[in-house]
């Protein structure tokens, strides 16, 4: 009886594997890119059910034929429908993980479906979607890994107060020390990673508290190659983003202590 | 020692050890987990059982009164208790982690084999045709 019973299983264990090549040239074709590499935009969305539409209707007008793997962290409201509605693959978290879990989510994902490039967004609409073509771009170069899109390379209408601006600039200025290259905006959710660089993403090397200067650091220790450059941003609407409130002193003390633990540990372990 | 303290002392010790042992027992503490409460209670009873010992230990450890080298101790075993679950829960958070990730790719690569199943294949090969 038993071992009958383990046979179901195993024979739709089959079925997955073969089905699992085909599966992104049937569900995500809508008029395929020609000659770009397998790439995959993730955006992690918390109750974004507002602004997700908009954000996907213009991703998808400036760069179509890229599929779109929406990161659904536990909303309470309908921001999975509503990203479904719009064309995108949804992976719902069943509760609320924070940002970098969700965002690691689709990084683990990206890896394991052979993705090329992963290009990481974010939900509010802060960042302009005509960008996603330089960071794809600029990423496929030989010699980078990771493309940050930086917005203070550029004069744009980004306006941030004044804390904020000054802990990106102090996070900045210690990654650029320690990464031997000027890096100006740690903080940026608007990046592109290629091949070894998502997989290292997916990895358990990944902070997933609140990946950022620290993760920057830890790649170019890890010998992957970090480039910024300047893109659109735009004064999310509505409200403030992640570093807020309370949060924000939690936020220094862990950025401090993970740049140090991470300077500290040797990159041959692990 | 005050006789009173060392008599509570020893009826509290005796109740923890005896407590742990029996919440072991019926399966609602894991063995790991009682260790730090057995090794705690055991070296508290010791402690305040035998005077000589707890002579010892207090000028070891400079103390003035015998029974501040109880709480002494009391506080270090908690100490070590409390970090230990610590670092547990943290393993926990990145098991959890771990789980809801792997539940939430899942849940979609499912509902991806839903759909091709509902649609075979050489439909949504036409509709694509159809797109492009």
């Amino acid at each position: 009886m038993k071992a009958h019973s383990y046979q179901a299983p195993q024979s739709s264990l089959k079925q997955t594997v073969i089905l699992e090549n085909d599966e992104f040239e049937n569900t995500f074709i809508k008029g395929p890119l020609k000659g770009h590499p397998k790439t995959l935009i993730i955006i992690p969305a918390y109750n974004e059910e507002k602004n997700i539409g908009a954000v996907l209707g213009t991703i998808q007008k400036k760069v179509p034929g890229i599929p779109i793997l929406v990161i659904n962290d536990g909303s309470s409201d309908n921001t999975e429908s509503v990203a479904r509605s719009h064309g995108a693959n949804v992976i719902s978290l069943p509760y609320n993980s924070g940002y970098g879990v969700a965002l690691q989510t689709g990084f683990i994902y990206a890896a394991r479906k052979n993705f090329a490039i992963a290009i990481q967004m974010d939900s509010d609409g802060q960042h302009d979607p005509k960008n996603v073509k330089d960071l794809i771009e600029e990423v496929q170069k030989d010699g980078v890994d990771v493309v940050i899109g930086s917005r203070f390379l550029e004069s744009g209408s980004y306006k941030s107060s004044f804390a904020r601006r000054t802990g990106i600039i102090i996070f900045g200025k210690i990654a650029s020390i320690f990464c031997g290259q000027k890096v100006t905006d740690p903080t940026s959710g608007f990046q592109a990673l290629k091949g070894r660089a998502i997989h290292f993403a997916a990895s358990d090397h990944y902070p997933p508290d609140y990946p950022d200067a620290d993760f920057i650091i830890l790649m170019h220790r890890h010998g992957l190659k970090v480039k910024e450059i300047p893109v659109t941003m735009h004064a999310s609407p509505e409200k403030e983003s992640m570093h807020h409130g309370h949060k924000t002193i939690y936020y220094i003390f862990k950025m401090f202590l993970s740049i140090f633990v991470t300077v500290l540990r040797s990159v041959s372990k692990r | 020692m005050p006789p009173k303290i060392q008599i509570i002392s020893i009826l509290i010790c005796i109740f923890l050890v005896a407590y742990v042992f029996e919440l072991v027992r019926r399966k609602h503490l894991s063995e790991e987990y009682s260790m730090g409460w057995l090794v705690t209670g055991t070296s508290m009873l010791a402690l305040s059982v035998s005077e000589g010992l707890l002579k010892w230990v207090s000028e070891l450890v400079g103390a003035t009164l015998f029974t501040s080298t109880l709480f002494f101790f009391g506080l270090l075993f908690l100490m070590v208790i409390c970090l230990h679950f610590s670092i547990r829960i943290s393993a926990l958070t990145n098991q959890v982690r771990k789980l809801t990730q792997s539940i939430g790719i899942l849940d979609l690569e499912k509902k991806t084999l839903e759909r091709q199943i509902r649609q075979p294949t050489w439909q949504s090969d036409s509709s694509n045709l159809e797109q492009l």
